[in-house]
């Protein structure tokens, strides 16, 4: 008699919550009516009115909860397990964040409330803005975009609106071949074309394209540095000449901020416009694909296209009413005022509101001020750290990465998983899976599956597209060595898998929840909710 | 460590950055703290807040007050719900991706459209990317957006719609709601799209199925934001002609954190299910026949279709959307409806007894459902300072967006707004106003 | 289709689309190289019938779950059917890439470009490159 070995979750018949509906049943504790009743006819005539209730779920609270929670058990997720995907940076999410995002001051205020009763949470984005501004190198800050290709599109239309201004109407915007989805489509949205330049052998911008391509037409270059090989591209200064010489803006996109905090800065390399990912080096839980935050920072030349509001600093009678006596975050120089309130020795206490008098903004990305939860995580991470943390983190993480890629060039990894580029990376880099391909006949895809039995995350996948059967591999600074050792032990274990029997990894994986599903069908029969 | 690598310092690992861009000095920001320290420090920053826990809100403007209820922190505190990144590798992300496909289908439910996505930042930027969902469908020039639209919407939509190539023209209000006159009027063949708000901004409910019936006449698509909470009384914008329906979500089931994060949903008709941006989660099956799901249709997405995708959108508001069908799971069926009718029930008490107040009369006479706008004949800023000195947030001053309402309040109610409350905002807004008047007197 | 097969009443273009050219009528698709490359078809949006096709520009797009391709016009002229059954069986264009799995037909706009195109032979040489 053969045991059936399927683990719980693997046997469960899973039902949406919807399935688990019984009429009648309820959750929500209402207040009674208290006021006098008049017919609904009378208060929304008939025609405005819905007929029929909407299907949502009847069912209890304990039903709800158990749901949810059985639900969470069919997820991987980083508190649990090593999760190296590249361009991600999935660092340890400290606890205290969800603390002090749920005191009730943070939690519960309201974003119209008026600047006088929202101080707490005005300076606190201003000692964000000087934290950023100084950590980019550019003095003035936007925490407005949601996201990193928020952030994105932001400054491609500040660039834009830089260039309107000057009476010049470019068409072009040049990314790198190995950019990431997001910038493409950002330029797109923004209305302008995507001109690729290409990379060289070294893995950094090839030069001559870019000479090449580099004319009046381009308004913009974007670019990541580290770039998505995780490589620092030493030419970058005169790159920053080549943009800069064609009258153009150079856009940095903050991805892989983690790799260079506090050792160098993408402001003093030459770019205009730096995005940042607080869901990324700052700590912002990742949700299972947000809440993220996507801050700008920018030079002089573009502070009057920003996003408005602008968060503005203004001493005791320079209050609201002065216009141009406040401060803008970043231009006094850093900001040590840390625990203090930003007093300036014997003046009136510094008082903080929102300046909406921007004649040249681009106007709002969004309603309100932008993803303030996420603000206070990523502050009270600023703070825990301070500038010492800070470049402990850079250095921590180009040396776990470093790390980790010398434990794949040892033999038994290496010749089938090469380094695509022969040279020390910073925080992330990436290994090619053609050799193993060919060798021993399962794919990058075929690994990753596999991984997923020993308990890990795979790696980035089949990006960065220049890379053929990519794995992009980012530990982060917040892995021991014990953890960067095993994951290199077990890529090792299954890769000498493949050479006895392929079959294995390519029907892996075996003991997560569902094994390997149909994508194809669902994309060619897409079923997008449940069936009433 | 670095005997592995091969390198005898860290400093070595930084050999590609040039020496003249190594910064060479610390940052300039204060050191670490411990974990207690830094507790305190943000504590301290919260306490100058005054959130709607010191006083009694009706302030609304986009944002409400509502009961979030305990499961919702319990659940999304939860480490594999907050932790995980996108579910790229589905057989370990099922709880993530179910929570997905539930809450595309409450969102279908809700606004009777048959697709939805797994949601967007928030509001105003959701009917931005409708905005781009409309160049794609038709590539016309024009756009209409009626005031009735939330003035940060407007802004955002014509913020983006200069990337898009399109004109932003706006379609005033008539006696509270859009003026159908005007807008017939605004319609040509040249039209992409008209964006309507319900209810609209100043509280009012609007006839949206004639004003869609008149876009649809030239071709133009019909973009609707929606107050999700009213979709229990309401009828729904699948219903009234709309194909593309968007809105803000903090409302369900998510905090107020002074404006996000919180998210925006999505949905819109069959036709553009390919053009819709963001993520969508699909159902299939695995290679044991279980049932699961996947993220879909990723060919839209700018992962695959980079220049051509449907949005550059990327990370998402993917745990405050589990927030969203949780809460949708609480209220159920018959909650939404109890909700809606109850807020329409207090919501006219409110308008009736404040409008009865000396200095103090209704904007318009339209349909509410949870949100009126006044006229005041005292200054609005100083009522306002008056009635926040009493414990009570009266509401959202209209002059902040637009100076020809600058004699306007917005008055919002959420289930906590009790008629206890809203008989207290009376006495104390009444006194108010009637204090201003008598120091505006004793000054001429 | 299992192993790769490239007919030789076909012409080809080096972008790996065929066309089976009957007087000024050519009936166009994808090579099995490019169906191979690109996985299982999920999707194929037929353009309209009257469309006007310019040789060595894309007229079309096929999708696999995970990638998108233009579809490169091996010849000039104007899209006068199309195969709408690949609707609801893109997976044709895998299954039987010269037959079933055809996309369009269109009429020629010029005869002397079917010159220009590769034999199976010259085909199957630029693979191997």
């Amino acid at each position: 008699m053969t045991v059936d070995t399927q683990t719980p979750q693997q046997r469960e018949q899973v039902k949406t919550i919807f399935e688990k509906s019984h009429p009648g049943r309820r959750a929500a504790t209402l207040p009674a009516l208290d006021v006098p009743a008049r017919s609904l006819d009378e208060l929304i005539p008939a025609v405005s009115r819905r007929a029929s209730p909407p299907a949502l779920p009847e069912i209890s609270e304990p039903e709800i909860v158990r749901h949810y929670n059985r639900l969470s058990q069919r997820n991987f997720d980083l508190d649990s397990g090593f999760y190296p995907l590249g361009s991600c940076t999935m660092k340890h999410n400290p606890k205290l964040h969800e603390r002090v995002a749920a005191l009730p001051g943070n939690a519960r205020l309201h974003p119209a409330q008026v600047p006088a009763r929202a101080q707490g949470a005005l300076e606190l984005m201003w000692h964000l803005e000087c934290a950023l501004s100084e950590i980019a190198g550019l003095p003035h800050v936007s925490l407005q975009p949601s996201a990193g290709s928020h952030g994105e599109l932001a400054g491609v239309l500040l660039t834009r609106a830089y260039h309107e201004d000057r009476g010049e109407h470019r068409t072009k915007v040049l990314t790198p071949d190995t950019a990431h989805g997001t910038n493409p489509a950002t330029v797109t949205m923004a209305g302008y074309e995507v001109v690729k330049v290409g990379t060289a052998p070294d893995g950094g911008v090839d030069v001559d394209d870019l000479i090449a391509k580099a004319d009046e037409q381009v308004a913009c270059l974007m670019l990541t540095n580290p770039n998505t090989l995780g490589l620092f591209d030493s030419n970058i200064a005169e790159i920053a000449r080549i943009v800069h010489g064609v009258g153009a803006t150079l856009y940095y996109d903050g991805a892989n901020l983690n790799a260079i905090m506090g050792v160098t800065r993408p402001g003093d390399m030459g770019f205009d416009i730096v995005h940042f990912n607080l869901h990324k080096s700052f700590t912002q839980p990742h949700g299972g694909g947000g809440p993220g935050s996507g801050p700008i920072a920018v030079s002089e030349r573009m502070e009057p296209y920003l996003p408005r509001p602008v968060l503005v600093r203004r001493h005791g009678d320079e209050r609201a009413g002065s216009a141009g006596s406040g401060d803008v975050a970043g231009t006094t120089g850093g900001d040590r005022a840390g625990a203090e309130n930003g007093d300036r020795p014997g003046s009136e206490p510094a008082f903080y509101e929102l300046d909406f008098e921007r004649p040249k903004s681009i106007g709002r990305l969004r309603g309100f001020q932008g993803n303030y939860g996420v603000f206070v995580r990523a502050y009270a991470y600023i703070c825990s750290l301070g500038a010492d943390g800070l470049r402990d983190v850079a250095e921590t993480s180009v040396l776990n990465a470093n790390y980790l890629l010398a434990r794949l060039r040892r033999a038994g990894v290496a010749e089938y998983l090469p380094v695509a580029y022969d040279r020390l990376c910073m925080h992330e880099f990436v290994l090619s899976g053609a050799p193993m391909k060919r060798e021993l006949k399962i794919r990058t895809l075929d690994l990753a599956k596999r991984l997923l039995d020993h308990g890990f995350h795979p790696p980035t996948v089949y990006f960065p597209l220049l890379v053929d059967e990519a794995l992009l591999i980012e530990p982060t600074e917040t892995e021991t060595r014990e953890t960067l050792d095993a994951f290199a032990d077990v890529i090792a274990e299954i890769l000498r898998e493949a050479r006895e029997d392929p079959e294995i990894a390519r029907n892996a994986p075996y003991s997560t929840p569902v094994r390997r599903l149909d994508e194809a069908r669902a994309a060619k029969h897409p079923v997008i909710r449940q069936r009433r | 460590m670095l005997a592995e690598i091969g390198v005898d310092s860290i400093e070595d690992l930084f050999a590609d950055v040039p020496d003249d861009l190594l910064l060479g000095r610390e940052l300039d920001l204060p050191p670490g703290r411990t974990e207690a320290e830094v507790y305190e420090h943000l504590r301290a920053l919260a306490e100058r807040n005054v959130s709607t826990e010191r006083e009694t809100c009706f302030l609304g403007a986009g944002m409400y007050d509502h009961y979030v209820p305990a499961l919702i922190d319990s659940i999304l505190s939860r480490s594999e719900f907050l932790t995980p990144y996108t579910p790229y590798q589905p057989e370990v992300s099922q709880g993530g991706l179910q929570v997905m496909f539930e809450y595309q289908t409450a969102i279908c439910e809700l606004t009777a459209l048959p697709v939805a996505n797994a949601s967007m930042y928030e509001g105003p930027s959701a009917l931005a990317a409708a905005g781009y969902l409309a160049k794609l469908a038709n590539g016309r020039p024009r756009m209409l957006v009626s005031r009735g639209v939330h003035p940060h919407s407007r802004e955002t939509l014509e913020t983006l719609a200069v990337g898009y190539g399109t004109t932003v023209e706006q379609v005033t209000l008539r006696d509270g709601v859009t003026d159908r006159e005007a807008l017939t009027n605004a319609l040509a063949g040249d039209v992409s799209a008209i964006f309507l708000q319900q209810p609209n901004f100043l509280g009012a409910v609007e006839d949206i199925a004639p004003l869609a019936a008149a876009a649809h006449e030239h071709g133009a698509l019909v973009v609707c934001a929606c107050d999700p909470l009213t979709l229990g009384v309401l009828a729904p914008p699948g219903e009234c002609g709309v194909d593309v329906a968007v809105g803000e979500g903090q409302t369900l089931g998510n905090r107020l954190d002074f404006g996000g994060p919180s998210f925006g949903f999505f949905a819109a008709t069959e036709e553009h299910l390919r053009r819709m941006p963001g993520r969508i989660a699909g159902e299939t099956v695995d290679a044991d026949g279980r049932r699961g799901f996947v993220l879909t249709l990723q060919t839209r997405e700018q992962h695959i279709r980079r220049e051509r995708a449907t949005s550059n959108i990327c990370t998402s508001q993917a745990l405050n959307a589990l927030g969203g069908v949780i809460y949708l799971s609480w209220l159920g069926r018959r909650g939404i409806v109890e909700l809606g009718e109850l807020l329409a029930q207090r919501t006219a008490y409110a308008r009736d007894t404040l409008s009865a107040l000396p200095g103090v009369s209704a904007l318009h006479d339209q349909p509410v459902v949870r949100e009126f706008a006044v006229h005041l004949q005292a200054p609005v800023e100083a009522v306002l300072e008056r009635c926040a000195a009493a414990g009570i947030n009266a509401g959202y001053a209209l002059g902040r967006d637009d100076p020809e309402l600058a004699d306007g309040l917005l008055i919002a109610l959420t289930e906590q707004r009790s008629r206890a409350d809203i008989d207290r905002l009376a006495d104390v807004l009444g006194a108010a106003v009637a204090a201003e008047l008598e120091h505006v007197g004793t000054r001429a | 289709m299992a192993e790769p097969s490239y007919p030789d009443d076909l012409r080809y273009h080096p972008e790996h689309d065929w066309a089976r050219v009957e007087d000024d009528v050519a009936t166009l698709g994808i090579t099995w190289f490019a169906q191979e490359a690109l996985g299982e078809v999920v999707f194929f949006e037929s353009p309209a019938i009257g469309t006007a096709v310019r040789k060595d520009e894309p007229y079309a797009e096929v999708e696999s779950v995970k990638a998108v391709s233009d579809v490169i016009a091996p010849l000039s002229g104007e899209i006068v059917e199309v195969n709408e059954a690949l609707g609801d069986s893109p997976e044709q264009i895998n299954h039987d890439p010269y037959g079933e799995g055809w996309l369009v037909k269109i009429r020629l706009a010029d005869s002397a470009e079917v010159d220009e195109l590769l034999d199976t032979a010259a085909y199957q040489a630029s693979l191997g490159s």
